[in-house]
């Protein structure tokens, strides 16, 4: 039997002395035509991280002109601040939420996960990034244009008749459907017939669960996005007349279309990203996941059900009440699989050994922040409160728990959980928990107040309150407290992106399982060769750490015997 | 500042008939309203006071100490795992319950109720009492009464939402949308437009604008109201009416008396020649008066051009009875 060091010694090639997969071939080239799932998971994060900055640029101009009633920036206007709105939801959602946990982490780790050397299909994943890159493009020529104000929901009849750039960036959200739809045919693709011999689907990694059933929703949901916004180019342009009466059409029928996409949409957001929860609450716990099947089940039950309660966005859109009483009747069984989740989580810390180290500490800022989040998500789903709330500042405050406080916390965690697998560097992790620390004040400065003028009555998508200044004069200030807020949270973005881009050159050589995990990928090296692992690992339980032993020669953990 | 207006919000709680989250409860579904919003506070609360209270215990209490390793516990528990899935199921039925009977007062639409038309577009909202015939730009009802409203958008989708009503439904181009409330006090209330619906291109106008007051009127308040509407003139000379609505609608900006304010002053106008900004020479005739009314921009008074810029008057603002008397009152004055 292997010795302990003798095991340290294969798994443990310092990334200096080693060839590994970013730098196995410097040519740009190499990059460019990648077939490297893991080169292809990299580049998407760097693309969405400035998708990040992007839309958290057009943030700071919303909340900066929200500050004060009335024409707080020099430039702005209705129309200015209509395009600003729109941009930030547009970029945020399609170049940042969507693809970064899915595309990005995900790209990397699944196939990892599986002791596998990469994707079913490499060049489809190829393409996949060739054509969000094109989407890109397409999003920076409709800036070029200057932007687009229908708001990211393209309503019609106004994104039928206003003459903004909405046809450039349609086409661009089609094509990045596109990028999404094949990435999930990849990975059911992978998970179905590259997991190892041994592993069963109830041995699965539940990163892994939560990505298979993130790709059936973008698979079945994302092809009605495409039909949709095909149809609203062809009228924009050909003036068939499906949704503008002006034509003799319908414009709730261009929401149900929309919504039937877009509510899936928020699942494909948060299914990964409850899947890094999963993951890193486990490890740093270093205790066993509870209620496994439970968790990997209610993935798959929040997936099917996701397609089933669209019409919760339609109450007052002037569909039928009985129409009404029926979403909001699924709209509650929704909840109660991520309330199972959050439950198992907590048991999983029940009696652990927990690190408070910085992917910990975003997995509990998940916890609460989604949690507040999403039982917000009741006011919403219930006929009468819903009347009240809808299209206020309080259902933007309810998406931003869930998008940012959620999508957005989990994929930092993820980052900084896989970061020294990815690079190979460890990063400062006292700068990485004080910073955790401080987004999640600013986060809840910045959209907490938002709830309660939204219940008052504040609208969303509002350029200005002066005129409701006479009945709520309140507004203004819980306005400055909001934007506080808003501007700080923006720098502790930057915050962790300094933190972990500096790791790059100041960083500590990371050992193959900093953590302690017991999934595949702890057990090649940091980073991984090109090619992965040299033999494949033996499937076994995934959250078992009983021969998981930390080994402080190596200040990493290794797999006794 | 800040702790003069966060003291006027906690006064806006504790006033009677108002919700700390809601606001004012000013028509008779919004106490239902807001007992299922309170039924759904008290559940948020309790469930993340224990979920976060079990997280920070369990960070504490479970922290990692040298030596001291996770204790190995069941992966599982069948009994637990049930009782945390039903539990909350219960609740959200009764919330869902709760929330379904409340909207179905919301909308069912009391039988008699008294019917007032709302026209939406680009950015503002008119209001036709099909009873007398008369048009505002505000809305009037009478309390204590039901009041249907039967909406219509002249252009893109709008949303007619009355905060302290609990009242909000869209209003779509090509089919007409129904709401009701009965306002239980006087006074006077916010209505926004809460459906996006774009901005001009210069930027001066937009969804933010489409703002507009409900005015809860005593009955015979209303009649009274109702009976100007319909007719603003009425007996009296119409000079006399023109000299009224000038002061409504006018004398903010322009006086009588030969002084310039932030626009010219009106008196004597009439039949003279002006110079405008571009240096055309214009006679002061009734088309000229209207015109300025209905189309400000066209054609601004030389020595004006950087002054605000006067609002459009159109029609659902403005009837043509009332320009019309506003004319013939200009017409007096020396």
């Amino acid at each position: 039997m292997a010795t302990i060091s003798d095991q340290v010694g294969a798994l443990h090639e310092t990334p200096a002395s080693g060839s590994n997969y970013l730098n196995c071939d410097k040519r740009i080239w190499s990059w460019v035509f990648t077939l490297d799932h893991k080169r292809i998971g990299m580049m998407f994060i760097v693309l969405v991280t400035v998708g990040l900055f992007l839309g958290a640029f057009f943030a700071a101009l919303i909340r900066l002109e929200l500050a004060h009633p009335g024409t707080t920036l020099p430039f702005m206007n209705h129309d200015f601040y209509n395009r600003v709105f729109t941009l930030h939801g547009a970029i945020m959602i399609f170049l940042f939420v969507l693809p970064a946990i899915p595309s990005g982490i995900g790209n990397f780790v699944l196939p990892l996960m599986l002791g596998a050397k990469d994707v079913a299909f490499p060049r489809l994943n190829l393409f996949s990034l060739h054509l969000f890159v094109i989407g890109v493009v397409f999003f920076v020529l409709t800036l070029l244009l200057g932007g687009i104000d229908t708001g990211w929901t393209f309503y019609a009849p106004y994104s039928i008749e206003t003459h903004t750039a909405v046809t450039v960036a349609l086409c661009g959200a089609f094509i990045l459907g596109f990028s999404s739809i094949f990435s999930g045919l990849n990975f059911i693709v992978t998970t179905h017939t590259l997991r190892p011999p041994g592993m069963s689907w109830m041995q699965l990694p539940l990163m892994i669960w939560a990505l298979y059933a993130t790709a059936i929703i973008q698979i079945l949901a994302t092809p009605v996005l495409a039909i949709t916004l095909l149809l609203v180019i062809a009228e924009r342009v050909l003036g068939v007349g499906i949704f503008d009466p002006a034509l003799g059409g319908d414009p709730i029928l261009y929401q149900h279309f929309f919504w039937f996409y877009s509510h899936p949409a928020v699942y494909i957001m948060i299914l990964p990203a409850m899947g890094i929860i999963s993951e890193v609450i486990s490890v740093h716990s270093r205790k066993h996941i509870f209620g496994y099947k439970m968790i990997a089940f209610s993935s798959i039950a929040i997936a099917f059900l996701g397609f089933l309660v669209w019409g919760h966005h339609m109450f007052v859109s002037g569909q039928s009440p009985l129409l009404g009483m029926i979403f909001s009747l699924l709209t509650f069984s929704v909840a109660i699989p991520s309330a199972i989740k959050v439950f198992n989580w907590l048991a999983t810390m029940y009696k652990g050994s927990i690190h408070l180290t910085t992917p910990m500490c975003y997995a509990l800022i998940f916890i609460f922040l989604f949690g507040l989040g999403g039982l917000t998500g009741l006011f919403l789903g219930a006929l009468a409160t819903d009347i009240q709330v809808h299209d206020t500042s309080f259902v933007v405050a309810h998406f931003h728990y869930q998008m940012l406080g959620g999508v957005g916390m989990a994929f930092f965690a993820g980052m900084y959980h896989w970061w020294p697998k990815m690079t190979g560097k460890m990063f400062n992790d006292k700068f990485g928990k004080i910073n955790a620390a401080l987004m999640f004040v600013a986060f809840n400065v910045t959209y907490f107040p938002q709830f309660i003028i939204g219940s008052r009555g504040m609208p969303r998508r509002y350029f200005d309150y002066e005129l409701l200044l006479d009945k709520n004069p309140e507004i203004t200030a819980y306005q400055m407290v909001s934007t506080a807020g808003g501007l700080i949270l923006i720098a502790t973005f930057f915050g962790v992106f300094i933190n972990l881009v500096m790791s790059l050159f100041n960083g500590k050589p990371a050992p193959a399982n900093p953590w302690g995990g017991a999934t595949m990928e702890w057990q090649c090296t940091s980073p991984p060769s090109q090619h992965n692992f040299d033999k494949p690992p033996e499937a076994n339980d995934p959250y078992d750490f009983d021969d998981i032993k930390y080994d402080a020669k190596i200040k990493g953990y290794v797999t006794v015997q | 500042m800040i702790s003069s207006c966060l003291s006027n919000s906690l006064l806006l709680a504790q006033e009677a008939g108002n919700s700390f989250w809601t606001g004012r409860q000013a028509s008779t579904t919004a106490a239902a309203v807001d007992d299922v919003f309170r039924l759904i506070v008290a559940v948020v609360a309790i469930f993340f006071a224990i979920v976060v209270c079990v997280m920070v215990y369990f960070v504490i209490r479970y922290r990692h100490r040298e030596g001291v390793p996770a204790e190995k516990t069941a992966t599982h528990n069948t009994a637990l795992e049930i009782v945390w899935s039903v539990i909350p199921l219960v609740i959200v039925c009764v919330i869902f319950y709760q929330g379904f009977m409340a909207y179905m007062k919301m909308v069912t639409i009391p039988p008699n109720a008294y019917e007032i038309h709302v026209t939406a577009r680009t950015w503002a909202w008119s209001f036709t009492y099909p009873e007398k015939g008369a048009t505002s730009d505000e809305l009037h009802v009478p309390v204590n009464q039901d009041i249907l409203l039967l909406m219509r958008s002249q252009d893109f989708i709008h949303s007619l939402s009355i905060p302290n009503f609990r009242v909000k439904m869209d209003c779509l181009p090509n089919m007409y949308t129904k709401t009701w409330f009965q306002a239980v006090e006087t006074g006077t209330y916010d209505l926004y437009c809460t459906e996006y619906c774009g901005a001009n291109s210069d930027g001066s106008e937009g969804h933010a604008t489409m703002v507009t007051k409900v005015h809860v009127h005593e009955r015979a308040d209303f009649d009274e109201w109702l009976e100007k509407a319909a007719d603003p003139v009425g007996d009296r000379p119409l000079h006399v009416a023109g000299k009224e609505f000038f002061q409504t609608n006018c004398s903010q900006c322009h006086n009588v008396n030969g002084t310039a304010a932030t626009g010219p002053p009106l008196n004597g106008i009439y039949g003279k020649t002006h110079t405008m900004s571009n240096g055309e020479e214009v006679k002061v005739d009734e088309n000229y008066l209207r015109e300025s009314v209905r189309n400000p921009g066209k054609r601004v008074t030389s020595g004006y051009e950087t002054a605000r810029a006067m609002p459009v008057f159109p029609p659902a603002t403005l009837p043509e009875v009332k320009l019309d008397a506003i004319i013939e009152y200009l017409k007096t004055l020396e």
